[in-house]
């Protein structure tokens, strides 16, 4: 019963979707008034889509066997968190949880909506309910997650256990939520180019969503990565792996949107650039979700392949990319052009950011679609990974974080002070950082040995449109700015200390054997059998000491029953300086055990700048939320 | 600048910008892109000593011997038709058994190849697409075990 409320939620939407997008035609074409109603069946679409989606946590929850999916995904010995996260962790709930978040932001955007104009809105809601209808036809016809088993079966299958960690359960939501914000801009730019209304007012409107999706891509993307690195007990943080680049190119393009929004919203400049960029933004999430949902890739994540599905995604992904484009090629050149800037100017500093933030994306995207497009053709088989990504992006990272230091410092339209000069102090901190790497680490990288430069550069550099001004006087949105950008200069450093610094140790040792890793001292006490609740494990003990003090550390191997699965659960140890990192793997005939090390110092920035960019993100859109709380008057004023 | 002088340059500088990407794309890719190889495409002299390539196939059973060292490997690749030795030091992945599907990422240096990283299948149902040929023959039991 459960499961066909679910169903029946997702048909009625798909219904009210269709209404929505009819409506909208009309109202373009006929001017007849119908914004009240448009937004009431916004609202009524995403309540629907919440119902559907609870439906599919609790058959979940119950592990209801007598549904396909509960069987294919769950088990009845799995921890309760992870049912719940079982939901979510396969093909088909994945893809309602999509759907889910589009059409609650829809619903949101109907409600929270109050600077757009009417006409403007009633396009945008249009336009989402459009890109709702194709993935609610997606679900219902391809990938129904209410699908009944008959007769239904007496145990699950089991939740792929590298997915039964707490990362997974956030992971997901906390991406998909900045994958399908970004809807709401393409759907704002859509109906902007339809009713031609491209101007700072609707910048401003768009603004605070882009900036909210950002900032979960941010954090999804933040948070991802750690995953990768404590779960998969490889010690890297970024594998350049397919599925992290469909995170990745969406958030390029956010973070170039995010720029360019400011440009349109502050001065109505690059209005066709902000809604291109715009369209781009959200085509690149639905990249991502096909790369990801249709299998296509070799790839650790990609855990169905069905071509079918690849095929319907891939068709959804052409009809909305090509229908944006076309508006675009037939609207872009009738927008009237924005207010001029001169060469120096803030302007120019954001157009440059977009442009090399433009071209990043196109290296990524180019080279993970690369080997597609070579089997496609020669059926040829190959892979592109960190050698070509690190040699051919990194060098812009590092001059797009270069500049990062001076556009702050620009004003808008004309520059005319020497602006440089204030970078003086942050130049030669980035200089005596590089001496002292020569001095300390002869034998390192370039990338890490620039890296680390430009961090040290940046790190001073970002806090300069700071100085010389009353704290409590800076707006918010600037707070916000220097967080960011400041965190850029964090995590460059974590990236370039890992690269350049760590120890790593692999050796096979018997209980009461040391080993040397960085300045540590690492002796495995002892090796024990331990059990969890699906799960038993051998665990060591691994006592490591620096002089003063002794840390003990226990990884495990963890070996499931259902599916039959070994997982190594690494141990790590965080200090203010580094962490320490430490796998167990397999025993040797002789009582021997493999012992896998890492001291990686300082590697905790990455991280933590990325939650300082987040949180920028975050102190930037309450700024911009709260200055906002006046001037055009309250849609609901409009009707009452 | 005039507004409509300043549309034309930033049009340019958009175009500028995509030439850009694809052109360090290509030669990137040109350069660093490894192709992945089966062993009978080892075995045909596909694969130049010392690039950097991906090899893929069935670990055969009773290949896997663990050296002295007790943090190497040896063991073989097949794909029915061929053979190629791996060399492999570290922690092998998770699901890395003889019988089962693996890709190994390395070079071939005097007809061994030395792997830096292995990938094996990643759960019951996930199986590298680059494998995917070669399921039908294992089940079918054939060349594969020994």
């Amino acid at each position: 019963m459960i499961a066909e409320t679910g169903l029946a939620a997702l048909w009625l939407a798909a219904g009210l979707a269709m209404l929505q997008f009819v409506l909208m035609i009309g109202a373009l074409r006929t001017r007849v008034d119908v914004g009240r109603t448009i937004r009431s069946i916004a609202v009524v679409q995403g309540v629907l889509t919440l119902i559907a989606f609870a439906a599919l946590l609790l058959v979940f929850a119950r592990t209801d066997l007598s549904v396909a999916l509960v069987f294919e995904n769950s088990h009845s010995a799995k921890p309760f968190i992870y049912k719940f996260a079982g939901a979510w962790g396969n093909h088909e709930g994945s893809m309602l949880l999509w759907v889910t978040v589009l059409s609650v932001a829809g619903a949101f955007f109907a409600i929270l909506s109050r600077r757009t104009s009417e006409r403007t809105l009633i396009a945008a809601l249009g336009a989402q309910a459009a890109l709702a209808l194709g993935f609610y036809a997606f679900l219902l016809i391809a990938s129904n997650p209410f699908a009944r088993l008959f007769p239904a079966a007496p145990e699950g299958r089991g939740l792929n256990p590298l997915l039964q960690d707490p990362g997974l359960a956030f992971h997901p939501p906390t991406l998909y939520i900045g994958y399908v914000g970004l809807s709401i801009a393409f759907s704002l730019a859509v109906g902007a180019l339809l009713t031609g209304e491209v101007d700072s007012r609707l910048a401003r409107a768009m603004r605070p969503w882009v900036l909210g999706a950002w900032i979960f891509l941010t954090l999804g993307i933040t948070a991802g990565s750690y995953w990768a690195y404590y779960e998969l007990g490889w010690g890297g943080y970024w594998f350049w792996d397919p599925v992290e680049n469909a995170s990745l190119m969406p958030w390029l393009a956010a973070t170039a949107l995010l720029h360019s929004i400011n440009v349109l919203a502050a001065r109505g400049a690059l209005k066709a650039w902000t809604m291109m960029l715009a369209v781009i933004a959200f085509s690149m999430s639905m990249v991502g979700t096909f790369l990801v949902r249709s299998g296509i890739l070799t790839s650790v994540h990609a855990f169905a392949i069905d071509p079918e599905r690849g095929t319907f995604l891939l068709a959804l992904l052409a009809i909305y990319v090509g229908a944006a484009f076309t508006l675009f090629a037939l609207r872009g050149a009738t927008l009237k052009e924005g207010a001029p800037f001169e060469l120096v100017s803030r302007e120019t500093g954001l157009v440059i950011n977009n442009l090399l933030l433009s071209v990043i994306l196109g290296i990524v995207f180019l080279g993970t679609l690369y080997p597609l497009f070579v089997e496609a053709v020669s059926g040829e088989k190959l892979s592109v990974g960190a050698p070509y990504f690190n040699s051919v992006a990194g060098p812009l990272a590092l001059v797009l974080a270069l500049l990062v230091g001076v556009g702050p410092l620009l004003r808008w339209r004309h520059e005319a002070r020497p602006v440089l000069k204030k970078l003086t102090v942050p130049a030669l901190l980035g200089v005596s950082a590089l001496v002292i790497t020569f001095i300390v680490a002869p034998a390192m990288g370039i990338l890490p040995r620039l890296g680390l430069t430009v961090a040290a550069y940046l790190a001073s550099a970002s806090i300069l449109p700071l100085v010389g001004r009353n704290p409590l006087r800076v707006p918010l949105a600037t707070w916000g700015m220097v967080a960011a950008h400041f965190g850029i200069a964090v995590a460059l450093t974590g990236m370039a200390m890992n690269a350049a610094f760590t120890s790593e140790r692999l050796a096979v040792i018997k209980t009461g054997e040391t080993l040397s890793v960085g300045p540590w001292l690492v002796e495995l006490h002892g090796v024990t059998p331990t059990a969890g609740k699906n799960w038993t494990a051998i665990e060591g003990e691994i006592r490591a000491t620096r002089g003063q003090g002794i840390v003990s550390l226990k990884p495990q191997t963890r070996y499931f029953s259902d599916p039959p699965a070994e997982t190594n659960e690494s141990a790590i140890r965080t200090f203010w300086n580094g962490q320490l990192y430490t796998v167990i793997g397999k025993s040797d005939p002789s009582g021997g055990w493999q012992v896998r090390l890492w001291w990686k110092p300082f590697v905790t920035l990455i991280w933590a700048g990325g939650a300082l960019i987040g949180f920028g993100g975050a102190v930037a859109l309450l700024g911009r939320v709260w200055r906002r709380r006046r001037r055009e008057p309250d849609w609901r004023e409009r009707y009452a | 600048m005039k507004p409509k002088n300043q549309r034309l340059v930033l049009v340019v500088a958009a175009v500028v910008a995509v030439l850009v990407a694809v052109l360090l794309a290509m030669w990137g890719l040109r350069e660093r892109a490894s192709y992945f190889y089966t062993p009978a495409e080892i075995a045909a002299g596909k694969a130049a000593q010392g690039q950097a390539v991906r090899l893929g196939g069935m670990v055969e059973r009773g290949s896997v011997k663990r050296q002295p060292d007790g943090v190497t490997i040896r063991f073989v690749v097949t794909d029915g038709q061929a053979r190629t030795p791996v060399i492999y030091r570290g922690i092998v992945p998770d699901l890395f058994r003889e019988g089962s599907g693996a890709v190994a990422e390395g070079r071939l240096e005097n007809g061994t190849f030395v792997a830096d990283t292995i990938l094996a299948k990643h759960d019951e149902r996930y199986m590298p697409p680059e494998l995917g040929n070669l399921t039908a023959e294992h089940k079918a039991g054939k060349t594969l075990a020994k």
